[in-house]
């Protein structure tokens, strides 16, 4: 029994962290006012280019910094498209989207005759926390993990520092509620929500590295799965705030993990499925008001135009 | 003229993205020409490729409409692969569930899609209109609801006991009417009529005037006491039976079973695409999923015989999505240049 609860809670800092990550990116660039639903796309690419640097030069780490880069690429695109094209966020979004499923096939195909799922490449290695490892129960649940596990952690610290504690953080919230007034105080309103897309586009990337060359050791056709759309679930239950956007992922991951015990010792008495969709059952609860409210930020999804 | 230049920017837009297409192979050795000659002969090298591809353009041509439906009233379905689901798992339910004279079975199985996917997409505009929540987000979360939901229910209680996870056959009452020797079916020319329905709708009825009014101009069409609300909830309704009638064409028509859904199949995400590249119109619509069609027709045949990845399918999609998207910077570069000439720009 005990082991069961170590190894639920075990897992569901695991699951959490893809999620985690990619629930900030989406707090910095909805809170600068631009949607960005493309975070599943621009995950499943940094999962896959994380996979293939890897591959191609054996070192997991460079495989992360590849998809750092490439998220923050893809973020550029959308970014260019939705705040000096001013073309509509979600359909950017989309088109992200169907991009990165194409893009990682194709290149996937290509890299690796068998379609489906690349060769298992290096992952990054567990690394237990000496001290704290030591600690009965705690230590088998927080201190056992790939470093991806405490670097989301510390980020959702330092999102929270960045985004309240100082100025670029002011602009980035000001820029999302109350463009107008943030460009009469001399605020860059274009640049600022750059910078928070582009940043979250290195979030949602680090996410999808956390997947393929953190959790996995590969990269399956479509790992990603919903995931980036989990972490906007979150991000919006957690109230658009790195520590609500926390708590949340942890409950989804909790929900995950639940699931997949119940699978393994043969508890069906949920069907899993109900499990799965907890996450997108509960945030619609919370945009409808029934437990908590979720208020977006007031410039949301609004091209910014100047001469206006 | 008018009806002309609407025509430029989706043809730049397909240029491009097979341009696109073509430098992508290019960069992988692989012969453009002979990819897009196999697309080609895939969809019109015989009978039986065409057949297909007009099935593969069924489903587009509805899901197409249901995005361009919202799209006029200013909302955003991006829920029609739920709607789908819903739709396509109610349809197979009362399709095996009972058998009945076909001209009460066929329309009452269409019925169920119609219901059940307009729900699914009525109550995204019902939580718009009450609450103000924008129903993107409504409609991301109601896909993954619906996917878990309708994989339990295929999976599970309506699950035919067997090795694969499906529901059993609808009757034979329930089936649409098949060209022999062919997958083409009716539920091809029940998109043209929705089509051509959805043109009448909007814009020879009052339900399609006010719909319009509040896309067009919500506040405006407050004042002249149109109820912007109730146009939401029923435009997602509408929106929503689209897509559902595309879940309940591919029972009735094509697999005569409901399967287990193992993911999101994206017909909805297409139909975005669909409706962007037809401009949210009746016609362009069935001309866009057309083309989408020959393009998944020809998909597996460029994998097979001229050794492309068919992902570069969804890669030229996105392509054109981009360029429609960024509609505007075209329209700015043909405004400043019809401004040089001291033309009075005709803006949209």
């Amino acid at each position: 029994m005990l082991n069961n609860i170590i190894a639920v809670l075990n897992t569901t800092l695991r699951l959490a962290t893809p999620l985690i990550f990619a629930a900030l990116g989406g707090v910095f660039t909805e809170r600068s006012g631009v949607f960005n639903i493309a975070l599943e796309g621009i995950m499943l690419i940094g999962a896959f280019t994380a996979m293939a640097f890897s591959y191609l030069f054996g070192n997991p780490w460079i495989g992360v910094l590849a998809a750092m880069g490439a998220g923050m690429l893809i973020a550029a695109i959308h970014a260019v498209i939705s705040i000096e094209f001013k073309a509509n966020q979600v359909v950017s979004g989309t088109a992200i989207n169907i991009l990165a499923v194409g893009l990682t096939g194709f290149l996937l195909g290509t890299m690796f005759e068998h379609a489906g799922q690349s060769p298992s490449v290096n992952k990054v290695a567990v690394l237990p926390i000496p001290g704290i490892k030591e600690i009965p129960v705690l230590g088998d649940i927080i201190a056992n993990h790939i470093p991806f596990v405490y670097l989301a952690l510390l980020l959702v610290a330092v999102s929270y520092w960045v985004l309240w504690k100082t100025p670029f953080g002011l602009r980035i919230r000001a820029v999302g509620e109350h463009p107008a007034a943030a460009d009469s105080v001399g605020i860059n309103v274009k640049k600022t929500r750059y910078i928070a897309v582009i940043l979250s586009g290195l979030l949602a990337g680090l996410g999808g590295a956390s997947l393929s060359v953190g959790l996995l050791g590969i990269f399956v056709k479509e790992m990603t799965a919903g995931r980036g759309f989990i972490a906007l679930a979150a991000m919006i239950f957690g109230k658009y705030t790195p520590q609500g956007a926390l708590l949340a992922a942890l409950l989804f991951g909790f929900a995950d993990s639940l699931q997949m015990l119940a699978q393994t010792i043969g508890i069906d008495f949920i069907p899993r499925q109900f499990l799965i969709m907890f996450p997108y059952v509960l945030t619609i609860l919370a945009l409808a008001g029934v437990i908590g409210s979720a208020t977006p930020p007031a410039a949301g999804g609004e091209p910014y135009d100047q001469e206006e | 003229m008018k009806s002309l230049s609407k025509l430029i920017v989706p043809v730049i837009a397909v240029i491009f993205g097979l341009l696109f297409g073509a430098v992508f192979m290019v960069i992988i050795g692989k012969d453009p020409i002979l990819a897009y000659q196999v697309l080609w002969n895939s969809s019109f090298g015989s009978m039986r490729g065409f057949f297909t591809t007009l099935v593969n353009t069924t489903p587009l041509i509805f899901t197409g409409l249901a995005v361009a439906f919202a799209f006029r009233t200013g909302l955003f379905n991006i829920g029609g692969d739920g709607q789908f689901l819903v739709a396509y798992t109610a349809t197979a339910w009362i399709g095996f569930i009972i058998q009945l004279p076909w001209f009460i079975h066929i329309p009452l199985a269409l019925l169920a899609g119609i219901l059940a996917g307009g729900v699914w997409g009525g109550f995204a505009g019902y939580l718009k209109a009450k609450l103000g929540v924008h129903e993107v987000i409504t409609s991301i979360m109601m896909n993954y609801i619906s996917l878990y939901l309708t994989s339990f229910l295929i999976g599970g209680p309506l699950m035919k006991p067997g090795p694969i996870p499906a529901t059993p056959r609808i009757f034979a009452s329930a089936r649409l009417w098949r060209i022999p020797g062919s997958r083409l079916n009716l539920g091809f020319l029940l998109a043209l009529l929705a089509a051509l329905l959805i043109y009448y709708l909007l814009w020879k009825t009052t339900i399609g005037y006010e719909v319009r009014a509040v896309g067009l101009n919500p506040k405006g069409a407050e004042n002249g006491g149109i109820n912007i609300a109730r146009n939401m909830v029923l435009a997602m309704f509408i929106s929503g039976a689209l897509a559902g009638l595309a879940g309940s064409v591919q029972v009735m028509g094509l697999q005569h079973r409901a399967y287990q859904p193992f993911g999101l199949i994206g017909l909805g995400f297409t139909g975005i695409a669909v409706a962007l590249l037809g401009k949210n119109h009746p016609a362009g619509i069935i001309l866009a999923a057309f083309l989408f069609g020959i393009l998944s027709r020809g998909a597996n045949e460029m994998q097979s015989m001229a050794g492309v990845p068919k992902d570069l399918i969804e890669i030229i999609q996105a392509i054109i999505i981009f360029f429609m998207a960024a509609e505007y910077v075209f329209t700015l570069i043909l405004r400043k240049k019809k401004k040089k000439k001291g033309v009075v720009a005709n803006v949209e």
